[in-house]
């Protein structure tokens, strides 16, 4: 137990430090990087709760595609940071107002699941038994009883990516377009022509 | 006396100085072994050319990583003026040490594993996938042009062909039955047809048709994601100098170098382990039963690093014999054949699991 405390003491910590850096590092590139660092933080913090699948998946899916995203467009973008800071004491009231009732119903919702359990008499998530990798209970869960709704938000994913797609796509008449097959399937005899030359006349064209 | 031994062992700090002495002694195993692959990368690169390599330092230039080491660190460590420091600082450290974090759940002989964890694959993809950050950072710290556009290259080749590159885990992940490196490997176990490039088991044999082709689009795919020819773009000395190692010198470059390496021999363990039988040698070992196990343990070992290496002399010599490919090419191969085709690989051994004849259900 005493390896745990001092994981789960030192990965607490560095989330709540990124996370706090994430929001007042001054260079935008470093805040993504403490984000980073936070979910990074947060796989481990998963992995002490058993939930290993979980963690790994927060690690390929979020640091490794989402996170990498995020750094392309902001390295990409020529932040001005002292107009980014102008406006600090007008949106604060604003910020602090959602941030406050962000935590209000955090604490709400913590406190009354620790003195009064779940709603409606739900067990509290637990982790599987010693013989079922949490993989497989997952994988359970996910294609049988809520198969339907994992098709939904495949379906809604499709479409997303769709919409995206048609938005962005242009064929412009003009443009020469690569056709790979007639590339492939070019030959010394169709690639190429053997002329003889003779010495001072070119080959006259 | 050894149930007091027992004891000290099994508590907290005894289970501690254990994992880091496994850990010391991968690393140290890991570090001795590269100095003398990236030797033979050299030299078969230099066989092919027709030229002898390096041959000076020792005896058939042996000693020549040792050497090249020793002029690294004791060079000066130059931080370009514009510079970001602590990122500049920070980036080969998190390559380095990415590229050793990997190999704790690489098992090289039964039993022989740092952590024989449940999701042993998936921490694989979630390493390598982290690996793109140290590239990313190197790049935009240098703040320099050829660095930049090197890291974005480097960025956007690896996450293309992760994705098809977890597609091809996936299938051997059906194959097998589990995440786990271990049992994958144990999957293998018996004759050569077991191992799953020919479908994993006589049964199955018709897989082929879909395996084979599969271990062959993993092979390409990590050449793209270690960024070695004929994929190394963000690198490509013509167009981008060095990519995002142009600004780096001395130590922290020799820190990128070693990672970059060490990724590859990771690669070439990881092939190993999903498609060619990790430890096991290709016929039933049941001669082994009767040797000491430290003994077979170590001919397991033999014939797992047998393996790697031949894979790393079969990455050496792409990079010798083939030419770099042009990055819409690049892109191109990714997303429009390796994609679609590992796509469909998963679909078929999916449906072969369930409906085949392999299954209970059929």
């Amino acid at each position: 137990m005493a390896l745990q405390a001092i994981a789960f003491y030192v990965l607490a910590i560095v989330t709540v430090a990124a996370g706090f850096a994430v929001v007042s590092a001054r260079n935008p590139v470093h805040s993504v990087l403490f984000l980073i660092l936070t979910f990074f933080s947060a796989a481990g913090l998963f992995v002490l709760l058993g939930a290993e699948f979980l963690a790994m998946l927060l690690v390929v899916v979020y640091v490794g595609a989402v996170a990498v995203l995020f750094l392309f467009v902001v390295m990409m973008l020529d932040v001005d940071f002292a107009a980014l800071r102008q406006g600090f004491a007008r949106y604060l009231p604003l910020g602090g107002l959602v941030a406050a009732i962000l935590s209000i119903e955090m604490i709400a919702v913590a406190s009354a699941v620790a003195t009064q359990g779940a709603a409606r008499g739900n067990a509290e998530p637990r982790a599987a038994g010693a013989d079922v990798t949490n993989t497989e209970v997952i994988g359970r869960v996910l294609y049988t009883d809520y198969v339907y709704f994992f098709q939904a938000a495949g379906l809604v994913l499709l479409v997303a990516m769709i919409g995206a797609i048609v938005l962005t796509l242009r064929h412009k008449p003009n443009t020469r377009r690569q056709v790979v097959a007639d590339q492939v399937l070019r030959n010394p005899k169709t690639g190429m022509r053997i002329v003889q030359i003779k010495p001072g006349e070119g080959i006259g064209e | 006396m050894e149930t007091a031994a027992n004891s000290f062992w099994s508590t907290p700090g005894g289970w501690t100085l254990i994992t880091v002495g496994q850990i010391l002694l991968v690393v140290v195993g890991i570090l001795l072994s590269l100095a003398f692959l990236l030797l033979a990368d050299r030299k078969i690169w230099a066989g092919v050319q027709m030229r002898k390599g390096p041959n000076v330092v020792g005896p058939f230039g042996l000693l020549q990583s040792f050497a090249d080491f020793f002029k690294f660190v004791l060079k000066e460590i130059v931080i370009p003026a514009g510079a970001d420091k602590t990122v500049f600082i920070l980036a080969p450290l998190i390559s380095f040490v990415l590229a050793f974090a990997a190999w704790a759940v690489i098992p090289f002989a039964p039993g022989w594993v740092v952590s024989d964890i449940n999701v042993g694959i998936l921490y694989l993809l979630a390493i390598s996938s982290l690996g793109v950050y140290g590239i990313i950072m190197g790049g935009w710290a240098s703040n320099s042009k050829y660095p930049f556009l090197g890291s974005l290259r480097s960025a956007a080749q690896m996450v293309s062909y992760e994705v098809s590159l977890g597609f091809v885990i996936i299938t051997v992940i059906l194959l097998a039955g589990s995440m786990n490196l271990t049992t994958i490997v144990n999957n293998q176990a018996g004759w050569i047809w077991n191992w799953h490039f020919l479908g994993g088991g006589l049964a199955q044999l018709p897989l082929i048709v879909i395996m084979l082709p599969m271990s062959v689009v993993f092979f390409i795919s990590f050449l793209a994601e270690t960024n070695r020819p004929p994929f190394d773009l963000p690198e490509a000395e013509s167009e981008l100098v060095a990519g995002y190692q142009v600004e780096y010198s001395s130590t922290p470059y020799l820190l990128f170098m070693i990672g970059e390496y060490a990724n590859i021999v990771l690669m070439c363990a990881m092939i190993t382990i999903l498609f060619f039988g990790g430890w096991n040698p290709g016929f039933p070992t049941t001669f082994l039963e009767s040797w000491p196990p430290v003994v077979a343990n170590l001919f397991y070992l033999l014939v797992f690093v047998t393996k790697v290496v031949f894979w790393f002399v079969m990455v050496a010599i792409v990079k010798a014999i083939v030419p770099r490919y042009r990055y819409d090419q690049l892109m191109r191969l990714g997303w429009k054949v390796f994609l679609p085709f590992s796509l469909v690989a998963v679909a078929v051994i999916a449906a072969w699991r369930v409906f085949g004849p392999a299954s209970g259900a059929a």
